[in-house]
């Protein structure tokens, strides 16, 4: 089990990462979830022992390894830009860790050839690494990565340099790899799919400081701040009202009412993600599309109401300017004490 | 729990960047600033007024105007030709381009005995013309290389933006494309600049006694006259001008590398039109290089090959033959290779360790190209002067020649390879790192595999520097450890048919070792990333 306790990096000046507490239990996979410059890439690799802590502990288990060196650390890397050796073919590259633990030859080509078969690479070992496509060479990075066995694995925004449309089945394809190698494993992105896809726990930094951390659809249902709600997805948003009644208290929003989060308030905050309020004629709040975008299966509208913006999808292309009536999931709502 | 190797770390740290430091502290500063001492300290106080002396005697003053405007002269005729040249070579793929551009840059490592001794076959020495000449048969590879390479590294996409927007070849040539490489074509003109101010041989051997610049009047005031104070005077006047030069070559370089990194491909010349172009800009650069080595070669076979077949024999007045001169020449270029890659590469590795602070790196950087600028002849005088006494007793010792020579050498190894070593991706480092390789192991494994190409360029080059390295060896060789490019001078100075084969037959061996270490050089080169040693 990974422990960081309240770990700070600082450049000079410039905190990057601000007391930031997380575990990764045994055979989980959390995703730290924050914008470029949040200070995550700088978390990950204060985690691995490549850049210096200011303060706060690193810790495996019962062992402080804040102060070991990051090759004595056995936690494996994937670098986002996969940072293969050039000069090495791919099981060069695989190999590389075992031949620092001085495992024999034969052991090596076993251990390469058996990570080669998990990523689905079988046959690769003396191509060169350079003429291997962008999602072969991340493929190539995870098998070296995982072939010592490391006790963490770590992944720096392990999509972002495939294409998009093989995204979805790269994520899809890692995560059976991961679990496969039932490896404790930490990973960095920017991006929510990759996250939620892959993770089992997510911690969204914000400014170098842990703004939400918890089990992934926790979060997602229940981001506890508007920051955290906003990087989820949140689109469309007001504070309404809190009334109290026998039943407890509720929001009353023009969809209807909702339980209140925190009887104690006087307002709520409410929050919808574009896919969780949809033109359709039977809804009972009506506006007009100031602008419509097309994303492929689906339609993303701008709306004004009565009650403000929002944010709302359909199946068909509404005219501009023309009036719709608009309808929520109101089960899917955001709801945060404001 | 890991302390022992966190000192051990630090010790070699330490020696990294310490043994090359104190090599060039003992080796150069010590001697260099013993002659700088003699000649401005009188009774214990720094005196100036050597420099004020020279620069009130004309023919002193005359002496550094010559300098000046020589080099100045030197450096347009080498531009002039060499433009073209590169030009054509960055631009256009032919076949045996490969070729041309290894015949023309190999010329830079030519030793300058030899080269002096082709145009002396051509029987214009004793001019101007022949200095001037000579100067630009070295240089036009610099020019080649320094500006080839940024020529190529230009972002294509300006010059078709301004073809788009109507501007033909050659207002294209002129509005976009000369003004990107302006920066290296300065710095390529203050390496030629300073190249022809500090020329020994090329004047010793080709300007005759009507010829002097700073660097033969530091060798005659020293050697001959034994006016120490007057040969300081001119070093530290040679000294200026020659960190004024390299300043504004690294300022030029600076910019350069600000550059972006663009893709300029070859095309194969169209029409006949563009054939004939690349034809005419080639032929001079072509000529200038190609008659003197091919007429040295065949005055070398003069008189049925007479100095080949005498090779082995030891002439009259000479402590040994011509063969053991070639003998020593190779071993001496093997000791001053070894040290000169060692502690290159060593220095070379602590300026480009990640987290190395960037003052402290350049100003190492900066301190190792010094003997780039500082008189081999003051070098060599200085060696003289220190190492007489124990513990450094070295005068009679063999090993003052290969140590001489690396140090010459040594700048063009830290060039070479600190170029290369930048160029590696940190992460490469840390994944290894990651993958648990200690400190060493990443050495070994990231840095020494691309660093590899690029010092075996570098030692093939310092090989060749100490073949043909005259100025100082000329002060510390004795008759027993006479190099080649000392006796091609002796025989040179001494009259007679028989001497003059033997010069020519030495100069055109040296002149294949050379070449076949520049075209393997070219070889790597061109497979690997490395950095120019120009």
């Amino acid at each position: 089990m990974l422990t960081v306790g309240n770990v700070s990096v600082r450049y000079g000046s410039t905190i990057a990462v601000d007391g930031v507490d997380l575990t990764v239990l045994d055979g989980e996979i959390v995703a730290v979830l924050g914008p470029s410059g949040s200070g995550k890439t700088s978390l990950l690799r204060a985690i691995a022992g490549l850049e210096p802590i200011s303060s706060g502990t690193v810790r495996w288990n019962d062992l402080d390894v804040t102060n070991v060196a990051a090759h004595r650390r056995d936690f494996g890397l994937m670098f986002q830009d996969h940072a293969l050796f050039g000069h090495r073919d791919v099981l060069g590259n695989v190999n590389f860790g075992l031949r620092m633990r001085n495992e024999s030859r034969n052991r090596q080509i076993a251990r390469s050839v058996e990570m080669l078969a998990l990523v689905g690479l079988s046959g690769y070992e003396h191509r060169s690494v350079d003429q291997l496509s962008g999602g072969e060479q991340q493929r190539v990075a995870l098998a070296r990565a995982l072939a010592p066995a490391p006790r963490l694995l770590m992944l720096d925004e392990p999509l972002a340099s495939v294409d998009r449309e093989r995204r979805q089945q790269l994520a899809t394809e890692l995560h059976r790899i991961i679990r496969a190698s039932a490896t404790p494993t930490l990973l960095v992105t920017h991006d929510l799919d990759e996250a939620f896809t892959l993770a089992d726990s997510v911690v969204i930094l914000d400014r170098g400081h842990v703004e939400r951390a918890g089990n992934a659809r926790d979060v997602w249902r229940n981001p506890g701040s508007i920051t955290a709600a906003r990087f989820l997805g949140v689109a469309s948003e007001w504070t309404f009202t809190i009334h109290g009644s026998i039943e407890g208290s509720t929001v009353i929003t023009p969809w209807g009412p909702i339980p209140a989060p925190d009887a104690t308030q006087r307002q709520a905050w409410v929050g919808f993600r574009p896919v969780d309020l949809r033109i359709d004629r039977a809804g009972p709040v009506d506006g007009t599309v100031r602008a419509t975008w097309f994303r492929g299966d689906h339609f993303v509208s701008e709306i004004d109401t009565a009650f403000g913006p929002l944010t709302a999808v359909s199946r068909t292309s509404p005219d501009l300017h023309s009036k719709v009536s608009i309808a929520a999931d109101l089960d899917a709502a955001v709801v945060l004490g404001a | 729990m890991i302390v022992a190797p966190r000192i051990y770390r630090r010790v070699g740290r330490a020696l990294l960047v310490g043994a090359p430091l104190v090599f060039l502290g003992v080796f150069f500063l010590w001697p260099v600033g013993a002659i700088l001492g003699r000649g401005l300290s009188a009774h214990g106080t720094i005196d100036l007024s050597p420099i004020t002396e020279v620069l009130r005697d004309p023919s002193l003053r005359g002496v550094v105007l010559f300098t000046i405007w020589q080099a100045a002269l030197s450096t347009l005729v080498t531009l002039a030709i060499a433009l073209p040249a590169t030009a054509a070579l960055s631009r256009f793929r032919f076949r045996g381009r490969g070729l041309i551009v290894a015949a023309l840059t190999m010329p830079f490592v030519l030793p300058t005995v030899v080269v002096a001794t082709a145009f002396r076959g051509l029987g214009i020495q004793g001019s101007l013309l022949a200095i001037v000449v000579a100067h630009a048969f070295f240089n036009v590879a610099i020019v080649v290389r320094v500006v080839g390479a940024s020529w190529v590294s230009l972002d294509r996409r300006e010059a078709d933006a301004a073809r788009t927007l109507g501007a033909g070849p050659v207002r294209t040539l002129t509005w976009i494309t000369l003004p990107a490489l302006r920066p290296a074509i300065v710095a390529a003109s203050s390496i030629v600049y300073l190249f022809c101010f500090t020329s020994f041989g090329v004047i010793l051997v080709l300007g005759g006694p009507r010829f002097a610049t700073l660097e033969t009047e530091i060798y005659r005031q020293t050697a001959q006259l034994l006016d120490l104070r007057t040969a300081a005077a001119l070093s530290i006047l040679q000294l200026v001008a020659v960190v004024a030069a390299l300043l504004i070559a690294g300022r030029a370089t600076g910019h350069a590398r600000r550059q972006i990194i663009g893709s300029q491909f070859r095309h194969p010349p169209r029409a006949g039109r563009e054939r004939l172009v690349v034809a005419i800009a080639l032929s001079p650069a072509l000529v200038l290089v190609g008659i003197p080595l091919l007429d040295l070669v065949r005055r070398s076979f003069a008189h049925d090959a007479a100095g080949y077949r005498h090779l082995s024999e030891t002439p009259l007045g000479a402590a040994s033959s011509s063969l053991h001169a070639l003998g020593t020449s190779l071993e001496v270029a093997t000791a001053a290779t070894a040290i000169a890659v060692v502690l290159g590469l060593a220095l070379a590795t602590s300026v480009t360790r990640p987290g190395q602070r960037s003052r402290s790196a350049r100003f190492a950087e900066l301190f190792v190209v010094l003997p780039l600028g500082v008189s081999a002849v003051t070098v060599g005088f200085g060696f003289l002067i220190v190492f007489d006494t124990p513990p450094l007793d070295l005068r009679t010792s063999w090993w003052i020649i290969p140590i001489a020579h690396a140090l010459v050498a040594l700048p063009f190894v830290v060039r070479a390879t600190v170029p290369a070593l930048r160029a590696i991706d940190p992460h490469q480092r840390e994944a290894a790192a990651l993958l648990g390789a200690r400190p060493t192991q990443v050495w070994r494994e990231i840095d020494l595999r691309v660093v590899a190409r690029a010092a075996g360029v570098a030692a093939g080059f310092a090989f060749a520097i100490s073949l043909g390295e005259f100025g100082a060896t000329l002060f510390i060789v004795r008759p027993e450890t006479t190099t080649v490019p000392v006796a091609i001078f002796r025989f040179l100075s001494h009259p007679g048919a028989t001497n003059v084969d033997q010069a020519m037959a030495l100069a055109t061996i040296l002149m294949a070792i050379t070449g076949l270490i520049a075209l393997a050089g070219e070889r790597f080169h061109r497979v690997g990333r490395t950095g120019s040693v120009l």
